[in-house]
């Protein structure tokens, strides 16, 4: 987190690290930190699933919770594409936990071990354009393998009048196309611009209280810290809100490639 | 900006970790133990229902019951009320043919005393008259010395009793 001088990089944390070198057909596939949270996102999420796996007819806590979560997903791809959702669950209920579990992993206080720092993968373009690109995917496949060409009746919406016929396709092209895009860039920005306001409310907070002068962390580190407190619990709501609006707007997808309009 | 700055160094190990890590995720947890927990859950949805409609059965089996019961208890009562005021009946009427025989009996019986007693009044007052001629001849022959038939003493005498 600290950089040379006693200097806070809010940047810093986003920084990728190889910690083994990998080679593979002549790019590099390092084993990095980036790497590294993605496995431990995978192992979380292994393990929270296997809890909840005892398949008892009266459900336990930790059950519950895992239910609770199947169900959310269920739910939402019933109530947005009808009973041929069900079959997109395990695709979505993927992302949504995957996202969700690497947002909580780069929200851990992994800070208080010196020098290890969390690392949130979903805030890096690379990934959420991968994850994004599953969702556009999986509806661009769904679609043509449904409908043939008959899909691109999509971008022509029931009851265009014939003389916007030249732009309607045009603007409904346009705003499919930039799904992926939106999906992607949502995610990465949001997690990016609250990890840097945290980062930097962090360095407030410490380097008031660094400060010389007397005066300086109360007025500074103190206010700063307690902003830093409900930053905090808005950034856990983040979290969970962005894992959900990339779920929601993938059945919404999915609905568009199934049911066309 | 790291992820710009560093993407054309790292994008090939990204790709790479993420392809493996959510390929884990999709094909392990999103089709091995999803559907296993969907499975629990629809079993069980399927036994509460199956559960709430069996109840809702012996509901209404008890329902029924109830109302029979209660419907033969109504019968069972009407024919205990019918026997009793048959048996109240019966024996009002008992007790009047006993109360009109014995009343018969005494009738009888006091009509017969009664013939009984006028018999012996009569036989008394016929003595009574004999024994008055007797008397009023004999009185007679005293006063007067007339001599007095046994016939006109009894019709003298007969003449004033029955005036009084």
């Amino acid at each position: 987190m600290a950089g040379e001088s006693g200097k806070i990089d809010p940047m810093y944390q986003f920084k990728i690290e190889p910690l083994a070198q990998l080679d593979l057909a002549g790019y590099d596939v390092s084993f990095t930190n980036s790497s590294l949270f993605m496995v431990l996102v995978l192992g979380a999420l292994w393990v929270f699933m296997a809890g909840g796996m005892k398949r008892e007819m009266v459900p336990g806590r930790w059950q519950m919770a895992v239910e609770g979560v199947t169900g959310f997903i269920n739910n939402m791809l019933t109530a947005n594409v009808g009973p041929e959702g069900k079959k997109y669950v395990p695709l979505v209920f993927s992302l949504f936990m995957f996202i969700l579990m690497a947002n909580f992993m780069g929200m851990m206080p992994f800070g208080i071990v010196p020098g290890v720092h969390p690392f949130t993968i979903t805030s890096h373009l690379t990934v959420t354009a991968v994850l994004a690109l599953f969702s556009f995917g999986t509806v661009l496949v769904v679609g043509f393998w449904r409908h043939g060409l008959h899909f691109f009746s999509l971008f022509v919406p029931q009851g265009t009048p014939l003389a916007l016929m030249w732009l309607i396709p045009v603007i409904e092209l346009f705003s499919f196309m930039i799904r992926p895009f939106s999906l992607a860039l949502r995610l990465f920005v949001a997690m990016t611009a609250g990890h840097i306001l945290m980062k930097v409310l962090a360095g407030f907070v410490i380097n008031g209280l660094n400060a010389e002068a007397a005066w300086v962390p109360m007025i500074v580190s103190f206010p700063a810290f307690v902003l830093m407190i409900g930053i905090t619990l808005l950034e856990l709501l983040v979290c969970a809100i962005q894992a959900y609006v990339f779920a929601l707007l993938t059945s919404l997808y999915i609905n568009d490639a199934v049911n066309l309009h | 900006m790291p992820q710009i700055a560093q993407i054309l160094e790292t994008y090939a190990s990204q790709f790479f970790w993420l392809m493996i890590v959510f390929g884990l995720v999709y094909f392990t947890i999103g089709h091995g133990m999803l559907p296993k927990v969907e499975a629990t859950m629809d079993a069980r949805n399927r036994k509460i229902a199956d559960d709430l409609a069996a109840a809702e059965l012996a509901r209404a089996e008890a329902d029924d019951l109830g109302d029979s019961g209660e419907a033969g208890l109504a019968a069972a009562r009407a024919a205990a009320q019918a026997k009793a005021s048959d048996a109240k009946a019966k024996g009002a009427k008992d007790a009047d043919a006993r109360l009109a025989k014995a009343d018969a009996e005494v009738g009888v019986k006091l009509a017969a005393a009664e013939a009984a007693l006028s018999a012996a009044t009569a036989k008394a007052m016929a003595s009574i008259e004999t024994v008055a001629a007797d008397a009023a001849a004999d009185i007679v022959a005293k006063v007067s010395g007339a001599k007095v038939t046994p016939a006109q003493a009894a019709k003298a005498v007969k003449a004033v009793m029955s005036n009084g």
